[in-house]
This record gives C-alpha cells, sequence and structure tokens, in this order.
C-alpha cells in the first residue's frame, strides 16, 4: 500500500524543516479567486512590516499581478506560475524559497492558488493554513468544500461590509465550519473598513510568538 | 484538475513496483474526504500512462467512507454531512480514522 501523495508530503517535510531550523512561522493562504486573499495580505504587510520581518510567496496561474501588488509594499516577494495547475505543491515552494533570504525571517506568508479544492490536499511546507471565504461567495461553501475547512487553522470570513446588501447568513455559515473542524479560529473581517482585522492580526502574531519561543526552547 | 497530480503519482507508483511487466489493474483507496474526481483521475491518467507499461490500465477506484473515532468515549461512527461531532456524548474531540485515504492498493501486472 503507497501513499500517492508521498512524494509531495517529503518535500513538503523538507521545506517545514528547513523553517522551522530559523524559528520561522509559515502560513498557506488558501480560498477562491476574488475571495480578497491579496487584499488580506496588503492589510497584513502594512500593519506588521514595522515590527515582524516578513516575506511572501505568490502562486498564480499565469501572471504576477498579485506579486506586483504585494512588492509595492516593499517586502521581499518571490512569484511562483503554476502554467494554469491548480495549486501549489511542495517542490514549486522548495524552488521559491531558494530565492528568499531567510535568515532574517519572522513570518513566511504563501499564497496559493484561488481555490477551495486542489490546495487543500498539497502540504506545501506550512506550520498553519488559513481560508479566506468572501461573504459574497455564499454560506453554503463550507459544506461544498469541507476540507480546506476541516485542513485550517483559522477562517477568515472577507467583505463583512456588504452583508446589509447580501442574503448572506453569518450564523449558518459559522455554524457550518465550526462542526466541520470544532477548533477552527474564525475572524469575520473586511479589508475595505478594516473591521475584525485586530483578530485577524493577534492570531498571526501568536503563531509567530509560539514557533519563535519553540526553536528558544530548543537551543 | 489535482487529480493529473494524483494521476502522475499513481502512474509513479505503479512503474516502481511493476518495473517491465504490463500492467493490467491498478485498485485505489480513495476517501470519502478527498477532492478527487473519479472520472477525473481516470482521464488523467490515460492521457499520463499513454505509451508506458501502465497504458490502458483498468483503475478501480474504492471509496472509503468517512469515519471518526470519539477521543472521549472512544466510540467510531459514520460522519455525516462533515459534523465533526460525537453523535453519543456530544464531544467535539473526534478524529478521523478513515476517508482521508490516497492509496494504492494492490497491482495487476502480466
Amino acid at each position: 500500500m503507497e501513499n500517492i501523495l508521498e512524494k509531495n508530503e517529503i518535500i513538503a517535510a523538507e521545506n517545514n524543516a528547513l523553517f522551522s531550523k530559523r524559528g520561522i512561522f509559515v502560513l498557506n493562504l488558501l480560498g477562491s479567486p476574488g475571495s480578497g486573499k491579496t487584499s488580506l495580505l496588503e492589510r497584513t504587510i502594512e500593519y506588521l512590516k514595522g515590527e515582524l520581518c516578513l516575506a511572501v510567496i505568490e502562486g498564480d496561474l499565469f501572471t504576477s499581478k498579485d506579486a506586483d501588488r504585494i512588492a509595492r509594499q516593499g517586502i521581499p516577494v518571490v512569484q511562483i506560475n503554476t502554467s494554469g495547475g491548480c495549486h501549489l505543491d511542495a517542490s514549486m515552494v522548495k524552488g521559491a524559497i531558494n530565492q528568499l533570504d531567510l535568515t532574517t525571517l519572522d513570518l513566511l506568508i504563501i499564497e496559493n492558488v484561488g481555490n477551495l479544492v486542489c490546495p487543500a490536499e498539497f502540504n506545501i511546507g506550512e506550520d498553519a493554513k488559513a481560508t479566506v471565504l468572501s461573504i459574497t461567495e455564499g454560506e453554503d461553501k463550507p459544506l461544498k468544500y469541507p476540507l480546506i475547512f476541516k485542513q485550517s487553522s483559522i477562517a477568515v470570513l472577507n467583505k463583512i461590509d456588504l452583508l446589509p446588501y447580501t442574503s448572506f447568513d453569518m450564523t449558518a455559515a459559522q455554524g457550518d465550519i465550526v462542526s466541520i473542524n470544532p477548533f477552527i479560529t474564525l475572524s469575520p473581517i473586511s479589508c475595505q473598513t478594516g473591521e475584525g482585522l485586530g483578530v485577524w492580526y493577534g492570531w498571526l502574531k501568536q503563531q509567530v510568538k509560539i514557533k519563535k519561543d519553540m526553536i528558544n526552547c530548543l537551543v | 484538475m489535482h487529480e493529473m497530480g494524483i494521476a502522475q503519482g499513481i502512474l509513479d507508483i505503479a512503474m516502481d513496483y511493476a518495473k517491465e511487466g504490463k500492467i493490467k489493474v491498478i485498485s485505489l483507496l480513495i476517501g470519502q474526504m478527498t477532492g478527487v474526481e473519479p472520472e477525473s483521475l481516470r482521464f488523467c491518467f490515460s492521457s499520463l500512462s499513454a505509451g508506458t507499461i501502465a497504458e490502458g490500465a483498468e483503475l478501480k477506484v474504492k471509496i472509503v467512507p468517512l469515519v471518526g473515532r470519539c477521543r472521549d468515549c472512544q466510540r467510531e461512527f459514520g460522519i455525516d454531512e462533515y459534523k465533526f461531532v460525537c453523535s453519543v456524548c456530544g464531544s467535539v474531540a473526534v478524529e478521523i480514522i478513515s476517508g482521508r485515504e490516497l492509496k494504492v492498493e494492490y497491482l495487476e501486472v502480466e
């Protein structure tokens, strides 16, 4: 009996070991196209770049549009084009790591290809997955794509500023996400207005601290 | 279409094991809670395996149901509608014991 994704898992573990050695917290940022992953990244970088050393790996089918947006924030960004591939895999990330200076890094965010299905099956060496679900996608999405929510440590419900204009049922959406993954953190936000972002920043900073503390304990 | 990546994984494993024989059947265990569409997987596999010893091999897919075990009361139960809550004691400490498989179970080689 052989695990079909064994090769990917091995490379993912190698990537993770490389990050862990330096105490870098690595986040795999997931979500549909248009859910607001890049907007969330822009907000996050703006807020955190003064206190943390961070870098971004951008996964995209063909373009460098997202990487260009991130580069404007003045932090290191590496682009991976999957040439139509629907997800990043561990070896693509391994290739991108070589282009980053890991020595001073605290936080690496890897924005995956916009997709709620495929990226859930492929670990890339991350410490945690975060899934962005925007309220315009509808509250039925968690049950339609349960795996990605099961695998995520935090679900970011974006675009809450649009709640008055949609029939999105926030209670139902949150209830479904929690029944799929009782240990998930929920973070309703608006990248437009900034509402709710404090919980997200707090969660990220806590993860970075936990990772750093872990390394300090081992040294 | 991550089935392409999964089909490549299956082909690599099958070729590794079969060496030079002609592969007739590849039996797969696919968990219920995986994002794999068997028809799409067959399509990807048939294009990838063309011209190899696995060309024309039949992919037998066994879907493995999603089953959890409660860490508090130890009960095992089928998970419906992705509700990871123990149906007896209500605990949320439920671990998945099957339903996440992506495995090659066996090969038939001539």
